[in-house]
């Protein structure tokens, strides 16, 4: 999977291109935690070029949306589509998180 | 029909070589691209759970069965590890708040759901996870 980070806006944007699963969800959730660390507050994972995603990716999402809320940030998600919007409606994710159609939107909303 | 069929060491490093092995034959057989998706979700949540809990002493391994029927393209995942029946896993809380949201059994939950026929058995020693699609897009 590739990552890209980009602070916009006041946001921490977070593109993923690839694949989100078991062999690499616990390194990303790292990587979650270490921008948070670092102060990062407000994500928007921008899921436009994501392919896949598992139970395993959207627990590293959950852990760090979780950590986030406890800092009074937030995690919101954009651009899903195909597989991916897929798994994240039929788990309920879409409840429990913001999804926008777009980045534009997501950095406009939240 | 025909049948291919191929023995994998259980643990969590090869399961990409295993989601690999069906997306293949998948793909050889004709399933719809949006389908081979459904199955690799399905393989990598199913062989999850066998890495991580089927053998007292890991790794064991796992045998991956792919049969071309006519309606349907099926996968037979064979373990010999404890028996285990992940369809009568509880489904987990959809409504659950952030706070309280967990995602155990949310992984054979998916595969209930993006599946078209999935069913287990206890075959002597064996665990034996069916798993099926149809070729079309649905």
């Amino acid at each position: 999977m590739n990552v890209k980070t980009q602070a916009e806006k006041g946001y921490w944007v977070v593109k993923l291109e690839g694949r989100l699963d078991i062999s690499n969800s616990s390194q990303f959730e790292q990587e979650c935690m270490q921008w948070i660390e670092q102060g990062q507050r407000r994500f928007i994972l921008d899921l436009g070029g994501l392919e896949y995603i598992s139970s395993a990716g959207l627990r590293s999402i959950l852990a760090a949306t979780k950590k986030l809320k406890a800092q009074k940030g937030s995690l919101s998600l954009c651009a899903l589509s195909g597989l991916v919007e897929e798994v994240v409606t039929v788990s309920g994710f879409d409840n429990i998180l913001q999804v926008y159609p777009d980045l534009t939107q997501a950095m406009a909303e939240e | 029909m025909e049948t291919v069929e191929r023995t994998f060491v259980a643990n969590l490093a090869t399961i990409p070589s295993m989601m690999e092995f069906v997306s293949a034959t998948a793909e050889a057989f004709g399933v719809h691209p949006k389908r081979i998706m459904h199955l690799e979700l399905a393989v990598e949540e199913a062989t999850a759970n066998i890495c991580s809990y089927a053998y007292e002493i890991p790794p064991g391994e796992v045998t991956i069965k792919i049969s071309r029927e006519i309606e349907m393209f099926r996968i037979e995942l064979i373990d010999s590890g404890v028996p285990f029946d992940p369809m009568a896993m509880e489904a987990p809380d959809l409504k659950a708040e952030l706070e309280s949201r967990q995602v155990g059994g949310l992984g054979v939950f998916l595969i209930r759901r993006m599946l078209d026929d999935v069913h287990y058995s206890r075959s002597g020693t064996q665990n034996v996870l069916s798993l099926a699609v149809r070729y079309g897009e649905k």
